[in-house]
């Protein structure tokens, strides 16, 4: 057979989308030539467009209000990349703003490096990048710089995400574990368990199993505003329950309070096919990470108002009161099961578990 | 939280409470302490997880046995499989609770990180599936577990004969849960006053098998399923049948388990698998309570294809682990406990598997524990009654 030899010259669309260079990242792309330059006019900019991302300068200049800042990093690498409910490039922006937002913060701006491995489909990359700018405008933040490096095949595992954001925090919250006292209730903002769990079932349907379960990836930065426009004096804390999942947010904060904790088993949301997974792989939902999910901790007196308010957003409508924090001082988070038994809940070891976010 | 829901959340703590109250007058009724043992991983798991202890009158204890596969595979084995693994050719395929227990020359998780090939699986077919994609590389399944997984690498034995997958050999080590229990009960050194019957395996060798046990040592039996109104359940049969001086074999998980078994998987088993001896960590050397492959099927052993030669058991100093799970202490108990051994920094093998005695105290029960030193219940050991000696002989087929 001859060696076929891919014809450039003659213009027409066919020949053009089969070359290889041009469905797939090529060492090439990450050279800083021609190439770079194709892969951030053709697929990135125009997807993430914004005054500030578009000059292309080496860093984007913008103005802050006088006040305080939060500034946050994370670094993304679940496998797979698309999964029911979500995929990396959604993580990646929910993720960031999410951290920023749990801080009292109102997100602003997010940064973007894309490691990508040579031989991935560019289609993929399109459709990740289409996800970020979605979750973008959904959260109310814009991209406005980025990075592209490209790694040859074998050493990474197709793309991996890395993102940085800054956000403006709101003079009117004051949020830290110092302010946990005695009496203060402890609320969830919906479901636990949904995103780490689809993903485990999606892994290459390891387990042979079917499921309908979605990832909970979302951002929360309204979520959060809502919550802190209804009583933002009274929210002492919040904390998103990522990997760890709620269990490890719950120990921690017995941990560094020193108080005791008392949860209601009952009172934590989980989807019954939630619930069930959890059942056949023999995971504790507690511990199973979410990407839509925070804990609240807020004065006994607002845990209403803060459930309504919860409640009023479509990502909080099954936002529930967990458990309350006590007098005693020994640090432990004990939680009282469905039957009435008590057990103590712990942050897990970080067990074989495939890459979830 | 629904109205049905909470309506059914009510019932649950209600029936529970109620079997609760039942339990504290039958532990007075009975007026001494009793000892009961679980003999599955997963009763272990979820009875602490669900807090069943908690609900317990002091003076009736739940103590695990030798049910959890990886803390009764003997430390030789494991330095057998960590040897082989770092051979160049070879692939371990094994079930992830086996990757952090550590032997004399350390562990497959370490074993790996130092470039041993190590693939963690949750099938002995999926373990299969890497032979037939790797026709280059030497394939060991890393076989252990108790008559619920055997049948399953008795299949992967037949598929791999059937279709000629010839990089494909099992590093075998399955055990009988039987033959065990009948040398805890010999044992008069350990106390016990009733077994809950493991569930999953009783779903294979089926109720009767358990019959022997019942008419030669006069323990009660109680197979139970392993929601914790399940658990809580068997405890409540078991302290019945003591108030009573009964000693029955009672099934209460007849939605899954027969008198005769599944007899498919235990005809799987019968063709690859004969009763060999089998040293238990813990326990020694037990009569026919292992499974060893037949001859017919030594091209499939990897002690045989691949020359392995079993060395000698050293245990971790000052780890309790034996003693645990024969029932003759509590995970508390241990000096290692929560202090030198964690999950994270695991000594012994009941903290480093999840299903592990050890693991579940420490994730579930510690608060029990941490809260104030004097408060503990359940400390006081638990000895054998003015020297009963146990019938002799009587072990079930």
């Amino acid at each position: 057979m001859k060696p076929v030899t891919p014809v450039l010259s003659n213009g027409s669309g066919w020949e053009r989308t089969s070359v290889p260079h041009r469905r797939r990242v090529v060492m090439a792309h990450g050279g800083g030539g021609q190439l770079t330059a194709e892969l951030i006019e053709g697929i990135i900019r125009p997807r993430l467009s914004n005054p500030l991302l578009d000059t292309l300068d080496d860093a984007a200049v913008f103005d802050v209000p006088a006040g305080r800042m939060a500034f946050t990093t994370d670094s993304y690498v679940v496998q797979p990349l698309f999964f029911p409910g979500g995929d990396i490039g959604r993580l990646a922006v929910c993720g960031t703003v999410n951290d920023l937002a749990v801080c009292g913060a109102t997100p602003r701006y997010l940064s973007v490096g894309l490691i990508l491995e040579e031989g991935l489909e560019l289609d993929v990359l399109r459709r990740v990048v289409d996800s970020m700018a979605e979750a973008a405008a959904e959260a109310g933040v814009r991209i406005v710089t980025g990075d592209t490096k490209v790694v040859a095949r074998g050493q990474a595992d197709r793309l991996y995400v890395q993102s940085s954001g800054v956000g403006i925090l709101r003079p009117d919250a004051d949020l830290g574990v110092h302010r946990i006292v005695p009496g203060d209730r402890v609320l969830v903002s919906g479901t636990v368990a949904d995103h780490g769990l689809a993903v485990m079932l999606q892994r290459e349907n390891a387990f042979g199993m079917e499921s309908g379960l979605r990832s909970d990836v979302a951002p929360l930065a309204g979520l959060v505003s809502e919550l802190l426009d209804a009583c933002a004096n009274d929210v002492v804390f919040l904390r998103d329950a990522t990997r760890g999942g709620l269990a490890g947010v719950l120990a921690d904060l017995a941990d560094i309070t020193g108080y005791r904790l008392t949860i209601d088993e009952t009172c934590i949301p989980i989807r019954p096919g939630t619930a069930y997974a959890a059942e056949m792989l023999g995971l504790d939902p507690l511990d199973v990470a979410n990407e839509g999910k925070f804990v609240a901790v807020v004065r006994a007196g607002a845990a209403d108002a803060a459930l309504r308010a919860l409640r009023s957003h479509p990502l909080g409508s099954l936002a529930s009161e967990i458990g309350s924090v006590g007098g005693t001082r020994d640090g432990m988070c004990e939680m009282v099961t469905v039957v009435g038994g008590r057990r103590v809940i712990q942050k897990p070891y970080g067990e074989e578990l495939p890459r979830i976010c | 939280m629904s109205a049905a829901h909470e309506l059914h959340v009510q019932r649950s703590r209600t029936a529970m409470a109620h079997q609760a109250s039942c339990l504290d007058r039958l532990a007075n009724d009975i007026g001494r302490p009793v000892q009961f043992m679980e003999i599955c991983g997963t009763h272990t798991v979820n009875a602490c997880r669900s807090g069943v202890h908690s609900l317990m009158p002091g003076s009736v204890r739940l103590v695990s046995g030798p049910g959890c596969p990886v803390c009764v595979t003997a430390q030789r084995y494991i330095d057998a499989l960590v040897d082989l693994g770092r051979r160049p050719s070879i692939v371990i395929a094994t079930y992830g609770d086996m990757l952090r227990v550590a032997g004399a020359g350390g562990s497959l998780e370490v074993a790996r990180s130092e470039g041993a090939d190590v693939r963690v699986v949750t099938s002995s077919l999926e373990a299969l599936d890497i032979a037939r994609r790797h026709p280059e590389r030497e394939v060991v399944f890393a076989a252990v577990g108790f008559e619920t997984t055997a049948p399953a690498t008795a299949a992967a034995i037949l598929a791999a004969r059937r279709e000629g997958v010839r990089n494909f050999t099992v590093l075998a080590q399955h055990k009988r849960v039987l033959p065990a229990m009948i040398a805890l009960l010999a044992d008069s050194s350990v106390r016990i006053d009733g077994f809950l019957c493991p569930g999953h395996v009783a779903v294979i060798i089926g109720s009767t098998a358990f019959l022997g046990i019942v008419e030669s040592f006069r323990t009660p039996c109680a197979i139970s399923g392993f929601t914790a109104a399940q658990i809580m359940d068997g405890i409540l049969n078991l302290a019945e049948q003591v108030a009573c001086g009964r000693a029955d074999l009672v099934n209460r998980y007849v939605e899954a388990v027969t008198d005769a078994g599944n007899r498919i998987a235990q005809a799987l088993m019968h063709e690859v698998f004969e009763p060999g001896d089998a040293c238990w960590r813990a326990l020694g050397e037990i009569p026919d309570s292992g499974l060893d492959i037949r001859d017919a099927y030594r091209d499939f052993d990897a002690f045989d294809r691949h020359r392995v030669t079993p060395g000698a058991d050293r245990e971790p100093p000052g780890c309790r682990c034996a003693e645990v799970i024969t029932g003759r202490c509590i995970p508390s108990d241990c000096p290692l406990f929560g202090r030198a051994c964690t999950p994270v920094y695991p000594v012994g093998p009941c903290m480093v598997s999840s299903e592990g005695s050890c693991q579940a105290f420490f994730r579930y029960r510690r608060h029990e524990f941490r809260r104030n030193p004097d408060e503990r219940r359940h400390t006081e050991p638990i000895v054998p009654a003015a020297a009963t000696t146990p019938a002799k002989e009587g072990a079930p087929a």
